[in-house]
């Protein structure tokens, strides 16, 4: 938008007109408005005795809203919510991975070497169907469990009541309240967190709310969180406490994920986005039952299969990149192999991998294919060993066989700890960074909504892996 | 109909009634287009999804549509574009995501606004509703969430509402979409011209704006010979809004962006 010329007449015109205007005529206008709704409503609305449920609402408004309450109910909630993903997504999930991983790719593999040339087959089944069924098998049961019971939470109406709790907090670190509503959006993806910044009329605190989304943990992540928690730090307790203890390492993540937003928020109203905050209002709906049906279908539909198909079509790729570069031959070493020996040093630093680094640069596109990749890295690392010597063995269903791989591949709870924290602090995927770009049609902005998150990822797990090792000795 | 509807006429004698046909998103041509417009949360989606078949995501909460939404439905012969606005509370107030409806409702020429009004706040829901008879002259109220402005025991005489305001009203819940029906005939009504609406005009009595307004519009008129509502204009630009001023002065003004369209922060 070009500045308004100053030699306009119409705007002149209008400059010099409002010399001459009554002051405050815009409050004149306002109040002449709300005078006639107010007179319009009255003639026509008749209101019938006392509404017990208005009582009800007011009631349970007070509960869930009330500082001492308001947070710790919140908590709760969160909380209930990821243990039911966590606890019921275990077993489809073996299931998906016994039936697409076991029995299907050992099936399908026979299949394709004898029918078609081995690099063929490799690159088709090795590669893109491994991909794809590891996608499924870890993405699906837990997005069909958080989807539909964040969905419910949303038609209820408990958004604006969370949004409300939040907002003395927001404000309290110079950003705009309604940030509490962009950030549990990106609980589902950041870049329709970093659009629903559209809601805050300030440009400041709408940079501050897009740059700061990221910390929210997306679809993509979660199920990274809750299979790491489940395979590193479920096992370090007895059995029947694995779903609670993994609960509560993802809760831990998704906590310092919002403790870094305050964080950041905080550090930038104070810094280059200076300046006040700004008031605004908000509106609590009533409560409004779900209707239980159509949410659970649109929001498996919409939502689940959309994320799901959008991974899919990002694994097949990869799946095929990843076979690739564990094939290709640089000297008498695999890509693969060159560039994860060259990754490690910086990966082991942080308390994690070379592996882990690559797949994260192939990953670039979308987050949800992070584990897919460095399992099928993983494998195929260890499979230019000695023990890869035929198809499908490699393999046992769920979790345990993930962990089984993971720690024949030297893995430790720190670098399961480490994985979580960095899944949290790393560049948006390009999807979202490409949103940023769009909303705030500014490539400094962008690359700081970028560069932020993974400066702070570098620091926070080599910090931690640090003090890990310098308490082991 | 609401409880407190005098009983009429009309109730008894049911107009012919066509077939509402969901079109989804296929409306490459189309005889009329519709803007839905209202406070946020009051069910505008919801409606938009009922009315078209569309699946836009929805929620009980305000602020959840943030660009606009286009879907397509087919009644009695015709075919209507359907645009679902982002919720606000004014033609006055400016986040991204306001000024998209401001935008469409000022420049986007729609054949007919349909308002979707709270019935369980009316008053509220009025001053944006008076705002839009201001600027435009097709408009239908659709008073939604009946449902739950009469668990709370509020009764709305939809016809006095009408009556005064000079356009059909038409209590309704979107959700379950009871009064859908009623709505769709008062919309053909008021596109095919069966219906003239007299939109009741709030008159701005402050002293000495009248004349300021009226060389201004005059001035906006004559450069911009197309403009449908210069006087909400002139009203924008004696209240110094930058915006507003911003478009006049780079010839933007009435021409409605097409695509959708945060402004960027740049």
């Amino acid at each position: 938008m070009k500045p308004a010329p100053k030699t306009d007449d119409i705007l002149e015109m209008a400059e010099e007109l409002r010399w001459d205007l009554p002051r405050n005529f815009n409050d004149h206008l306002t109040e002449a408005i709300y005078a006639e709704s107010s007179r319009l409503a009255e003639r026509s609305v008749a209101r019938q005795g006392q509404s017990r449920r208005m009582d009800l609402q007011n009631r349970v408004d007070r509960l869930l809203t009330s500082p001492r309450t308001g947070f710790l109910i919140m908590g709760l909630v969160f909380a209930l919510v990821l243990w039911l993903t966590i606890v019921g997504a275990n077993y489809p999930s073996s299931w998906l991975g016994w039936l697409l991983t076991d029995q299907a790719y050992g099936w399908l593999r026979e299949l394709a070497f004898a029918y078609l040339p081995a690099w063929l087959a490799g690159l088709l089944i090795d590669g893109m169907f491994l991909a794809t069924g590891w996608v499924i098998s870890v993405m699906l049961p837990p997005m069909a469990i958080f989807f539909p019971a964040f969905t419910l939470l949303e038609d209820l109406g408990y958004l604006p009541r969370v949004a409300f709790n939040l907002d003395r907090v927001f404000h309290r670190v110079g950003a705009h309240g309604k940030q509490a509503l962009t950030t549990a959006m990106g609980y589902g993806c950041n870049a329709a967190g970093v659009i629903a910044a559209r809601v805050i009329d300030s440009p400041r605190e709408r940079l501050i709310a897009i740059i700061t989304n990221n910390f929210s943990l997306c679809n993509g992540r979660w199920p990274t969180q809750i299979l790491i928690a489940t395979v590193f730090l479920g096992a370090l307790v007895p059995a029947q406490f694995a779903g609670l203890a993994a609960t509560g390492a993802v809760f831990g993540v998704a906590l310092l994920g919002f403790a870094l937003t305050l964080l950041c928020s905080w550090a930038l109203s104070r810094t280059v986005l200076r300046g006040e905050a700004s008031t605004f209002s908000l509106e609590l709906p009533p409560y409004r039952p779900p209707n239980l049906w159509r949410t659970l279908y649109t929001s498996l539909i919409d939502r689940t299969l959309f994320v799901l198909w959008r991974a899919v079509v990002f694994a097949l790729p990869a799946g095929a990149v990843i076979w690739t570069v564990a094939n290709v031959m640089v000297g008498d070493v695999t890509l693969a192999g060159w560039m994860v020996t060259r990754l490690d040093p910086l990966g082991i630093f942080l308390g994690l991998n070379g592996v882990i680094l690559l797949a994260y640069i192939i990953a670039v596109p979308a987050n949800e294919i992070v584990i897919p990749s460095i399992l099928m890295l993983t494998v195929l690392l260890l499979g230019q060993g000695d023990a890869w010597a035929e198809s499908g063995v490699m393999f046992e269903t769920g979790t345990e066989g993930v962990s089984e791989i993971l720690q024949t591949a030297g893995w430790t709870a720190l670098t399961g700890v480490c994985l979580m924290l960095f899944s949290l602090c790393h560049n948006p995927c390009s999807t979202t960074i490409y949103t940023i770009y769009k909303e705030t049609g500014s490539v400094k902005w962008t690359a700081v909504s970028t560069l932020l998150p993974t400066a702070l990822g570098f620091i926070i797990c080599g910090g931690v892996a640090f003090v890990w090792r310098w308490v082991q000795v | 109909m609401s409880d407190a509807c005098p009983p009429s006429a009309c109730d008894g004698c049911r107009a012919a009634r066509g077939e509402l046909e969901r079109l989804g998103i296929s409306v490459a041509r189309w005889d009329y287009v519709v803007a839905l417009a209202g406070n946020p949360n009051t069910g505008k989606s919801t409606l938009f999804n009922r009315l078209t078949g569309l699946r836009q995501h929805t929620g009980n909460w305000p602020g959840k549509t943030i660009a606009r939404a286009e879907g397509g439905f087919g009644y009695g012969g015709s075919r209507y574009k359907l645009v679902d606005l982002p919720g606000t509370y004014s033609l006055r107030s400016a986040s991204p995501d306001e000024t998209v409806a401001r935008e469409f409702l000022l420049f986007g020429r729609p054949d007919l606004t349909v308002v979707v009004a709270d019935a369980t706040s009316l008053e509220r829901n009025l001053n944006l509703t008076l705002q839009i008879l201001q600027v435009t002259d097709r408009v239908v109220m659709a008073l939604n969430l009946m449902d739950e402005a009469r668990a709370h025991g509020i009764l709305i005489d939809a016809r006095r509402m009408a009556g005064d305001l000079g356009i059909p009203v038409v209590p309704c819940a979107a959700r379950s979409g009871e009064g859908v029906e009623d709505l769709l005939v008062e919309m053909e009504a008021v596109v095919t011209n069966r219906t003239t609406t007299r939109p009741y005009r709030l008159k701005l009595d402050v002293p000495g704006v009248a004349a300021a307004m009226e060389q201004l519009v005059a001035k906006l008129e004559k450069r911009f010979p197309q403009l449908p509502n210069a006087e909400w204009i002139a009203l924008r630009l004696l209240e110094g809004d930058r915006a507003v001023a911003a478009k006049v002065a780079d010839g933007s003004i009435g021409f409605s962006q097409t695509n959708s369209l945060a402004p960027n922060l740049a």
